[in-house]
């Protein structure tokens, strides 16, 4: 992502009921939801600003699928191929005897993969810096951001906010590092959407 | 004020007293943030002491071999591997409140899982230490791990329930953290945002990942914690059924037996709850939790704690039947002599278990039992002494006495540092339980959020009035919703 210095206007709504009117309205003026950041999870809110589905439960399942595969292939080549144990006179290809072991590492590579790359996706890691748009995102407001491009009239878009419900506006500037503007793909415009 | 959603008024609510969201954040964070009490310091001491004894207790067995420990040629497995297997079990409740009951969309959940999967974490820690120490000569226990060595390669026996066991306990291990500490980072998240000196912000910065709240962070981490609830469901089934094939898949009587996956499970579900009342109820109090973790939420998990001590019950007299059933003479002889006898050596401690297992539990067929904090605190304490006897029974009774009566043992009691180990794994325990209350949410803050509006006292009663004073206006406003 190009990095640079890039404009925001930042709303932030005290209720999440009163938040919901607000992110269908600012769409529907056709400005650009940059991300809304909340408290905890509330649902329905990716669906009202348009972001796509989610397909990390798609990688989980290649991860798993790995993991059966790595441990099937392993210990039939170990067992039948590089070193045959004779246990009790048992069959070597002991499909039987080796599904805990398939069954625990097809939940190991899922779990740790899926965990890998949500923390890749999201950009998470321990020494990350991000901008935050307000300390109070994290207990209990929820924090619209609107990028502005040329076009936008500042004005208008903060007393759009304000009759829209919003609580505080501010304007900011943030450094666009290489973790931002990583949503523009992921979100349908609302045009788009309602097929207009 | 407009409500997102109704939930039956039948229900009591699982938050009390008048809570805004950034009150739920004031009650569960501050108590991080301020110095811990002298209580905090006495448990906290107490923990390392016993953390330190139990060091020392390893360092006499290492150094002198597992004959410190009272085990003989006949009973190669005592209080050790009972205390593995207690231990592992009571992992197990914290998966089961935090995926489980995820997958159910049961709301209590919400009050107590991060603690509950901190103890998972914590307990399993624990488990670990009794088959590693175990091995006697410890420097070689990575020769369990399959990996290119310059003995041949000699592998390792992939049919052996011993070795299924040590995939089990570390994926389980492994899963349990990251499904932890991935629910923990938008709390520590929280708590970063609200720091006031420079090292706490660094810290809780780093330690965060620096989440953000992101919605599509959001979408990202619920669709995370489904996927992963979905994988520690089976997987805790897993874990105890592979535990419990250590026994099974051999041919000592007593053991050989094919309900022990089921039994096993039950039993690991009903002595983690039982702890994780033990837990709780003391957190509670002290960190003046009792609005989130309220009366309901001690009442639901001692229904589970009653189902699953009666499907414990029933195992065992299934058991029992099947050994006088199956008229195998050993089997017989070690079920009515070695456990059932009152009078045979370790009689007692059947009789015990049985009363502490499956008699003691059915107080909680009494909603006013369920629903007393010191009945409750007493039978959490009654069925973990139960548990631990039942692993001691399965072990030490059905060996004692093998096929060959001159190599009878006789009677077999733990010496100081076998008992040092225990109590060592105690303080491991409680000291990484002490540091998590102090510096982590131990309630988890963004889940309790995300149900106030429709499980909050406050929220609740608001709903009622609306439905009371203007029915048609209630509705309109669930058919707006549902839109």
């Amino acid at each position: 992502m190009a990095g640079g210095v890039k404009k925001f206007v930042v709303g932030s709504f005290d209720d999440e009921a009163v938040l919901f009117p607000a992110v269908k309205n600012v769409r529907k003026a056709g400005y650009k939801i940059h991300d809304v950041y909340t408290p905890f999870p509330v649902h329905g809110l990716d669906h009202a600003m348009g972001l796509r589905e989610t397909s990390l439960h798609t990688a989980g399942f290649i991860y798993a699928i790995t993991g059966t595969t790595t441990a099937l292939s392993f210990m039939s080549w170990v067992f039948t191929k590089d070193w045959p144990l004779n246990i009790g006179g048992k069959p070597h290809f002991a499909i039987p005897a080796w599904i805990p072991i398939t069954f625990e590492l097809t939940v190991l590579f899922s779990a740790v993969g899926m965990v890998l790359t949500f923390c890749y996706l999201c950009q998470l890691s321990p020494f990350v810096k991000k901008h935050h748009f307000h300390a109070r995102a994290t207990d209990d407001l929820f924090v619209m951001v609107i990028e502005c491009t040329e076009k936008t009239n500042e004005a208008d878009l903060q007393s759009f906010l304000e009759k829209s419900g919003a609580q505080e506006i501010n304007v900011q500037v943030a450094e666009t590092g290489w973790w931002i503007g990583r949503y523009d793909r992921e979100q349908v415009l609302y045009r788009e959407e309602k097929g207009f | 004020m407009s409500l997102l959603k109704y939930e039956s008024q039948q229900r009591e609510p699982l938050v009390d007293g008048n809570k805004t969201y950034h009150q739920v954040t004031e009650d569960i964070i501050s108590p991080i943030e301020m110095k811990p009490s002298k209580l905090w310091y006495i448990g906290f001491y107490i923990s390392v002491g016993l953390l330190l004894f139990g060091a020392f207790s390893v360092y006499r067995e290492v150094t002198y071999g597992i004959g410190q420990w009272n085990l003989n040629k006949t009973i190669g497995w005592g209080w050790d591997i009972t205390n593995f297997v207690w231990w592992v079990g009571i992992g197990h409740a914290g998966t089961l409140i935090s995926a489980i009951l995820l997958l159910f969309r049961q709301g209590w959940r919400t009050g107590v899982n991060r603690a509950a999967e901190a103890m998972t974490i914590f307990a399993v820690m624990c488990a670990g230490q009794f088959p590693i120490w175990h091995m006697g000569r410890v420097w070689m226990a990575f020769f369990v791990l399959p990996y290119p060595n310059s003995r041949g390669p000699l592998w390792v026996n992939f049919n052996s329930p011993l070795l299924w066991d040590v995939f089990a306990i570390s994926t389980y291990f492994t899963v349990s953290l990251l499904f932890w500490y991935s629910g923990l980072l938008p709390d520590l998240a929280t708590v970063r945002d609200r720091a006031k000196t420079k090292l706490r912000k660094l810290l809780y910065g780093v330690a965060s990942f620096g989440w953000t709240g992101s919605t599509k962070h959001w979408q990202r981490h619920e669709s995370l914690s489904l996927v992963l609830a979905g994988l520690s469901t089976p997987l805790v089934l897993s874990v105890h059924t592979i535990v419990s094939f250590d026994f099974a898949t051999s041919v000592v009587p007593g053991w050989h037996t094919t309900i022990f996956p089921p039994y096993f499970v039950a039993g690991a579900i009903f002595s983690g709850f039982a702890m994780v009342q033990t837990l709780l109820i003391v957190v509670r109090k002290v960190m003046g939790l009792q609005d989130y973790i309220t009366l309901g939420h001690i009442e639901a998990m001692n229904k589970v704690i009653v189902l699953t001590g009666s499907i414990v019950g029933c195992a065992y007299l299934t058991e029992l039947f099947i050994a006088w059933y199956g008229q195998n003479p050993y089997e017989w002889y070690a079920f009515s002599q070695n456990r059932a006898n009152l009078f045979s050596p370790y009689g007692w401690s059947y009789w015990l278990m049985m009363f502490c297992n499956v008699v003691s539990p059915q107080l909680f067929w009494s909603r006013k039992l369920r629903r007393n904090i010191t009945v409750t605190f007493f039978m959490s304490i009654v069925v973990n002494i139960g548990m631990w006897y039942e692993r001691f029974v399965i072990i030490v009774t059905s060996i004692y006495r093998d096929f060959l009566p001159s190599s009878w043992s006789t009677y077999y009691s733990p010496s100081i540092w076998e008992i040092g180990f225990y109590l060592g794994t105690f303080g491991l325990f409680f000291t990484c339980f002490f540091l998590f209350a102090k510096y982590f949410p131990v309630i988890a803050l963004a889940e309790i959020k995300s149900i106030l509006k429709t499980s909050g006292e406050n929220y609740k009663a608001k709903m009622t009035d609306i439905e009371k004073a203007d029915s048609e206006k209630f509705y309109v406003e669930e058919v707006e919703h549902a839109h």
